[in-house]
């Protein structure tokens, strides 16, 4: 291990680094913090410029009650569910398709094709967006939830192809060889053999892919227009405009539209941080 | 040649075409779904944006629904170049791509720090990592206000340092500032680097994360030779650590290249390319001008499109040729 572990040091330094350690997180997370504090407090105190003393009242139902009540909040969470949901399930679905494909048989251009995957997912969204603008205002697809799902899907199949090819590939070999000498079916061994045992994966893949369609924002503001299909973070900054200078209302609805990704990552952290590394650190 | 191919109506029916290739049919009967979706939503898509960028179009269709673009061959390019704005874009990006590397380090020395057993650990790695989880709209957003020269942190620890509270008779509270409070967003040289400053925060906790997992496989036993052959602190860490990092590394260097290259919610929310376009970087730009409020030029955006696409294309090329690498030394 490195650094020099802190149990083999004196109990002053151990004591130093233990204090030291929720010092710095507070450092660390301030700005959250910061917002956090401004979302419990009531308009008065951001108005008299009382930002960061103790609040003079804790508005903290308040405000969070009036980001529902006085804006499309609630119509925006939902919106998001319905793109997030269906992306994971189609994407994760076909990459462990194409995934068992290109891991299992040998054939000559499954080594391009897989890389044709992992580069559609480093391409910059830029050079997708007026064809795939255009393509949606064409099929009646823009300004819809259908719209960006499926664009959603279709991106994220590369990431979720490439991780899963990988962990396919790291399997051993030999079921699905032994396999297919009792002469069980291709799909067969897919199905019994091989899904069973990358759970793990689909897990992983789930709760990122969940976590970067929640924090879109660009194909938010590329392929809707009006409330009726906006995803919250295209709507918090609508929000934004809406309640000028009322920061405490701003910081309410930021939180809110963090909660569901933050939830996602503790509940199930591991799957989430084997996912992150691309599964290339184990 | 024999004629023993004839065959023999003693012998069993040959199993099918399908049933004998069937190793070979297989797989694309497994990919052809990925396939199709992936090749209409980016694959294609690519293409007709490189085309596009040699049109003229603003995006509207004639009633025979014919699309009125008009082949102009490199003329956006050449606009493109004398495009003060394009300059400055680029500009940024370079200044993106430089400074946000500081995330790969800063990363590290987290990691390391974190990188201890003690009660509660756990704990504080996640909470560490938290500012990745949450959008970058909203680390836009705290970031806004973080700034804000009037009631924001910055504003109020400038007030607590240069600034000096009077109270007029009419009981109104008023501050005499020895100098006005810095307004970084507002600051054509400044602004861009407020935003990536505020961009560093996820990242390197990206990073920190990717770390410290790679730390968990460093071998212990390497370090505990080195240090009997008396190896620490910045020498053990550079020959003995970091190497062993370098899948780590790898990752955290890829991630950070496109992160800062895709720089576009924070922008959008934090600046929109102000003031006077002095914070833009390709990617906003490009969308500043294919869907601006001043009617939409497709053509021009593509080629702005084109050139973000070229200098990614650089890094893809990159990666994947070391990952080939990765791959013939493999199975």
């Amino acid at each position: 291990m490195f650094p020099k572990p802190i149990e083999k040091s004196g109990p002053a330094t151990r004591a130093a680094y233990q204090a030291f350690l929720p010092f710095a997180l507070i450092l660390w997370l301030l700005p959250l913090l910061a917002i956090f504090l401004t979302s419990i407090r009531s308009a008065a105190d951001i108005n008299s410029g009382n930002v960061f003393g103790w609040p003079s009242e804790f508005a903290i139902i308040e405000n969070y009650t009036a980001v529902f009540t006085q804006s499309a909040a609630a119509q925006y969470m939902w919106n998001s569910v319905l793109i997030t949901v269906p992306t994971v399930v189609i994407s994760v679905a076909l990459a462990c398709l194409a995934g068992y494909a290109l891991a299992i048989y040998r054939f000559r251009v499954a080594l391009p094709l897989f890389f044709l995957f992992v580069a559609g997912n480093f391409i910059p969204f830029q050079i997708l967006m007026v064809p795939v603008r255009d393509m949606s205002v064409q099929t009646g697809l823009y300004d819809t939830i259908a719209g960006q799902f499926l664009f959603h899907a279709a991106f994220q199949t590369g990431f979720c192809t490439l991780f899963m090819r990988n962990f396919i590939k790291a399997l051993p070999f030999d079921l699905v060889e032994s396999a297919r000498i009792e002469g069980v079916a291709e799909w067969k061994i897919f199905w019994y053999v091989v899904l069973p045992l990358v759970r793990p994966a689909i897990a992983a893949l789930a709760v990122l892919i969940f976590t970067f369609v929640w924090n879109d924002f660009f194909w938010a503001n590329v392929l809707t227009q009006g409330e009726g299909a906006k995803p919250i973070t295209a709507g918090v900054r609508a929000l934004n405009g809406q309640f000028v200078n009322n920061w405490h209302l701003v910081s309410a609805a930021s939180l809110l539209a963090a909660i569901p990704p933050v939830v996602c990552f503790f509940l199930m952290q591991r799957h989430f941080i084997a996912g992150l590394t691309l599964g290339a650190v184990k | 040649m024999s004629h023993a191919v004839v065959p023999d109506t003693d012998v069993p029916k040959r199993p099918s075409w399908v049933r004998r290739n069937k190793l070979a049919i297989a797989p694309w009967i497994f990919l052809i779904p990925a396939l199709i979706f992936f090749a209409i939503y980016v694959v294609i898509p690519i293409f007709e944006s490189l085309w596009l960028s040699l049109y003229e179009w603003n995006g509207l269709y004639n009633v025979d629904g014919e699309s009125t673009a008009v082949w102009v061959g490199f003329d956006n390019y050449v606009k493109l170049w004398d495009d003060p704005n394009f300059w400055t874009s680029l500009r940024n990006n370079i200044a993106w791509l430089v400074l946000y590397m500081l995330a790969v380090p800063l990363g590290l020395f987290i990691a390391l720090f974190l990188n201890q057993t003690v009660t509660g650990m756990r704990f504080y790695k996640s909470m560490f990592f938290f500012p990745f989880v949450i959008s970058q709209v909203v680390v836009g957003l705290i970031f806004g206000w973080f700034y804000n020269p009037d009631f924001g942190v910055v504003g109020t620890v400038w007030k607590a340092i240069f600034c000096e509270e009077t109270t007029n008779i009419l009981g109104n509270v008023t501050f005499t500032c020895s100098r006005p409070a810095p307004d970084i967003l507002s600051s054509p040289e400044w602004a861009t680097y407020g935003i990536i400053a505020a961009g560093l925060w996820p990242q390197i906790a990206y990073c920190m994360i990717l770390y410290l997992t790679g730390l968990n496989n460093v071998a212990s036993d390497q370090i505990e030779a080195a240090r009997l052959d008396g190896a620490k602190g910045w020498k053990m860490l550079w020959y003995v650590v970091v190497p062993q990092l370098k899948p780590a590394t790898f990752i955290a260097v890829v991630v950070t290249v496109i992160g800062a290259l895709r720089s576009f919610d924070m922008i959008a929310i934090m600046t929109q390319g102000g003031p006077f376009g002095s914070t833009n970087v390709l990617s906003h730009y490009m969308y500043e001008v294919a869907i601006s409020e001043y009617g939409e030029r497709y053509g021009y955006g593509s080629s702005v499109a084109t050139v973000l696409f070229g200098i990614m294309l650089f890094f893809i090329s990159y990666f994947l040729w070391r990952m080939y690498q990765d791959e013939r030394g493999g199975r």
